[in-house]
């Protein structure tokens, strides 16, 4: 009978543990806690309000929609655009149209109806070896040629970032165009698509590939790791198309969630995260270039020189978000 | 049996088998819908690789352990060699270790910028991976490797016990025949324990069928990280239903296929046993060669990933060594309990309606329970989710009704649905234990404390329960140690932002950081380890 009663009293605690307290807000969170908590520490140090912050690789907007009316979340932190789309298409957000943020983020990087903001923005460059290729001139476009065989390296086709490349391949070529590239690229690969951005950096160190697809905040983040500097020591950065029409943009971004129970907090929250406070912290604290416009890149990234942006909207990548996840499954990316 | 049972041990017999099987049926309910074209499309495109893959794997896999398990297995049960007594129970330890710590520590130890390869280019100096030809680790016959490591012991287990109980005087029959110990492992003692090895095998091939970690971590796609990706990725959770309506029809065709082997295998094994003398002596090369493969297998699946696993939990202990951990730690902990004292609890209430029910037909409850233990950790959530979810929505609207602010996501957003799914997928193992201890009470005590004028309720808590004491710890040991390791249902399950320590070490393998979450790792073997040691100590008691 003991066992009985300590279950049932474990039960209540674990029940007890999921109540949360009623003004706090609620922000469900793509991006990693190192990186979003010392901005919502400052948050609620400015406004006392406080900000209860989980975060989740994957399956956020799957999860809002199943909860529907009944979802805690107030904001929703995403690290990359395809996921933006996702919440927008499946109608979990709520337009906001505010004056500060909409001052804060120029119109580029926000949607037209005020459904989501960028935060942050960040190249989706080439990193080659500085032992045996130095830096290059590249276009997306030249990662399927012949002469790259066995040469490139990739995390997973279907990560989000990827797939918003394969996006913005097919904004500019179509679809068929696309594929074909796609096809290409895939015979070129050193080896099968794995691992994180950072792990095909290494690949290049060790002399697996000379050419890896990655972030440019990544580049940072490694030179600022005492176990990596050494991998991200042996490339070099580079900013792909920047003799036409320039190097593929990603972004990371918020969204007012459609049922937040909180709504006025969350907007003050969203208004803080354009100021120039939290877009300096996520530009020194990430790497990543800020969207508003008079905060300046870290020093470091700044060091990697002028770049040329992809003039296209962020929002028209979202039109083929779903054409490209088709496209990797069907010339099997990944497989 | 004579004892009338009130209706209403079966009716709370009933009750539970309803609410375990609820998630099977609301699964089938699911991929039932129609799903906007995801299916069709995942179909014509990687849908069939991905079928092949989990088949190309279950078959591998069965037959690496099989080839790995058996020979030792005849060492352990047949000869006599130094160390036998000791391998015997520690050919189990690999049991205790999660594939995919195992497949990572591999992983960072073979890959091309691994130790192994650098020596070997430094060593022939070669200078890119074109230079020279070594297997990818990362790949369909790696992850067979590193799941055939862990899994070996199932098989393993059960080809001992084959072979020890096989009788006597049928061995001795084919020594004076002049049966060579080879001839008599080939046509005797292996033809013998077939049903066994099939029994093994089917298990190691669900296990391998459940495995989300290991595959998913060396990119070989399966039908798990299919349901996975197709519910997170796509967002389509009919898709993934009807995916896991396809595994669910694999795995049933394996239980099916164990439960014609099981059928044959009592017929083989009512015969006297094996006694110490009987063993093969084995000198000199052999002894050797036997003590060499067992040790170096027990060195490959568990002491070199357990020691490098140690190596990283030291020097990355005072990072690890903060409040995370505990927190964590604690969440895992109190999960187990909770969802052992459950399934005990309801293991109880059904065996008990099994054993003293006068109708055949109350020990329907008891077996439909035990079917939760088929769905894959994957499969598993989205039945568990669908009707907690409908269950969250029901409860706020009779508030709404009410005109007072609902209590929110009581079930889906709460440990609460992690809880259930672990109940419904491993009260079977509860089952099976008191069904083993039931088998050793005599019926006649039911007899006589009803003819004492004992009510029902009375046999239970005095002549039952007590009887039932060890088969009550060992259920409750082995659900505890299997809700610590158990990850993909608690992956998709969690309330957003709530972590245990499987989830917390997946979390840095897939980071390919796993020296952060080397501390947790060692929580999680060291937990498997204790009811390894009490299964082995009760199944020496047996032999």
């Amino acid at each position: 009978m003991k066992m009985v009663k300590g279950a049932a009293v474990l039960g209540l605690a674990c029940l007890a543990n999921s109540a949360m307290a009623d003004d706090a807000l609620t922000v469900y969170s793509y991006r990693q806690a190192f990186l979003v908590e010392p901005i919502l520490e400052q948050f609620t140090q400015d406004t006392g309000i406080k900000v209860n912050v989980v975060f989740a690789k994957d399956g956020i907007a799957e999860r809002i929609a199943r909860e529907g009316r009944l979802s805690p979340a107030d904001v929703v932190l995403t690290s990359d655009f395809s996921r933006l789309m996702e919440l927008v298409e499946k109608d979990l957000v709520s337009p906001v149209n505010n004056e500060v943020i909409n001052n804060n983020i120029p119109e580029v990087y926000r949607s037209p109806k005020n459904e989501w903001y960028a935060l942050t923005m960040r190249v989706r460059n080439v990193y080659s070896s500085k032992e045996r290729t130095g830096k290059v001139d590249i276009n997306y476009e030249d990662l399927a040629k012949p002469e790259y065989k066995g040469k490139i390296c990739t995390r997973s086709g279907k990560h989000p970032y990827n797939v918003a490349l394969v996006a913005s391949m097919i904004a500019h070529h179509g679809e068929a165009d696309t594929k074909t590239w796609l096809e290409g690229v895939k015979s070129n690969l050193a080896r099968k698509p794995q691992g994180n951005d950072r792990d095909q950096v290494l690949a290049v160190k060790e002399g697996m590939c000379d050419f890896a697809i990655g972030n440019s905040y990544y580049y940072g983040n490694m030179m600022m790791d005492e176990n990596q500097k050494s991998w991200a020591e042996a490339v070099y950065i580079n900013f792909p198309n920047q003799d036409n029409r320039g190097a593929h943009i990603n972004v990371s971004g918020m969204a007012l969630a459609k049922f937040s129970p909180n709504k006025d907090n969350a907007i003050k929250l969203m208004e803080f995260l354009t100021s120039n406070v939290a877009q300096q912290a996520y530009a020194d604290v990430n790497m990543e270039y800020p969207v508003k416009a008079d905060v300046k890149p870290s020093k470091l990234v700044a060091s990697w020189g002028e770049f040329k942006a992809d003039p296209l909207p962020i929002y028209k990548l979202a039109e083929n978000h779903q054409a490209a996840v088709k496209l990797l499954d069907e010339v099997k990316f990944d497989l | 049996m004579i004892l009338g049972l009130t209706r209403s041990w079966s009716l709370a017999g009933y009750s539970i088998a309803a609410v375990i099987i609820l998630p099977l049926i609301a699964l089938i309910v699911q991929a039932a819908f129609p799903d906007e074209a995801v299916f069709s499309h995942l179909f014509d495109t990687v849908l069939p690789t991905y079928i092949a893959n989990s088949l190309l794997l279950m078959l591998l896999v069965g037959i690496g352990s099989l080839l790995i398990a058996v020979p030792a297995a005849w060492f352990v049960a047949r000869c006599e060699f130094p160390g036998r007594r000791y391998f015997q129970w520690l050919l189990l330890l690999p049991l205790a270790m999660p594939a995919y710590i195992v497949a990572y520590v591999y992983t960072d130890m073979l890959d091309y910028a691994g130790p192994v390869q650098r020596a070997l280019r430094a060593a022939f100096q070669w200078s890119s991976p074109h230079d020279y030809y070594f297997p990818a680790i990362r790949s369909l016959g790696g992850a067979a490797m590193m799941l055939s490591l862990v899994l070996f012991p199932y098989i393993y287990l059960l080809a001992r016990t084959a072979f020890m109980e096989q009788s006597s005087s049928l061995l001795h029959a084919s020594r004076i025949m002049g049966c060579s110990p080879w001839r008599s492992f080939w046509r005797l003692a292996l033809p013998m324990s077939r049903p066994a090895l099939a029994v093994g095998v089917a298990l190691v091939a669900m296990e391998t069928a459940a495995d989300y970690a290991t595959v998913s971590y060396f990119a070989v796609p399966t039908l798990t990280t299919a349901v996975y990706d197709t519910w997170l990725g796509y967002g389509s959770l009919t898709a993934a239903a009807k995916l896991s309506a396809i595994m669910l029809l694999v795995i049933f065709t394996l239980v099916g296929v164990e439960r014609f082997a099981r059928r044959k295998q009592e017929l083989f094994q009512k015969q006297s046993a094996l006694n110490d003398s009987d063993r093969y002596r084995l000198s000199g090369f052999k002894a050797i060669g036997a003590w060499f493969y067992c040790s170096a297998l027990l060195f490959l699946a568990f002491l070199l990933p357990f020691i490098v696993l140690t190596g990283y939990a030291i020097e990355y202990f005072e990072q690890s060594w903060d409040d995370r951990f505990w927190q964590y730690s604690w969440n895992s902990l109190y999960i187990a309990v909770l969802v052992s004292g459950i399934c005990l609890i309801l293991a109880l209430i059904l065996m008990f309606v099994r054993r003293v029910s006068p109708r055949s037909t109350d020990s329907l409850p008891s077996r439909l329970s035990s079917t939760g233990y088929a769905l894959p950790g994957t499969v598993l959530a989205i039945g568990v989710l669908v009707p907690l979810t409908y269950l969250d929505f029901a409860i706020n609207d009779v508030y709404d009704w009410f005109g007072a602010r609902g209590p929110g996501l009581v079930f889906t957003g709460s440990a609460i649905a992690i809880v259930f799914a672990f109940s419904v997928r491993f009260l079977a193992i509860a089952i099976g234990s008191l069904e083993n201890s039931y088998k050793r009470i005599s019926p006649s005590l039911d007899m006589a404390s009803i003819t004492m004028g004992q009510t029902p309720q009375q046999l239970l808590i005095r002549v039952h329960l007590p009887l039932l004491r060890k088969g009550l710890l060992a259920g409750a040991l082995l659900v505890f140690i299997e809700s610590m390791k158990e990850l993909p249902a608690a992956l998709l399950l969690r309330p957003i932002g709530f972590e245990n320590l499987a989830t917390y070490v997946f979390q840095f393998v897939s980071d390919e950081k796993l020296e952060h979450g080397a501390l947790a790792a060692i929580v999680i073997v060291f937990v498997g380890l204790i009811p390894l040691i009490y299964l082995n100590r009760s199944l020496e008691h047996t032999s």
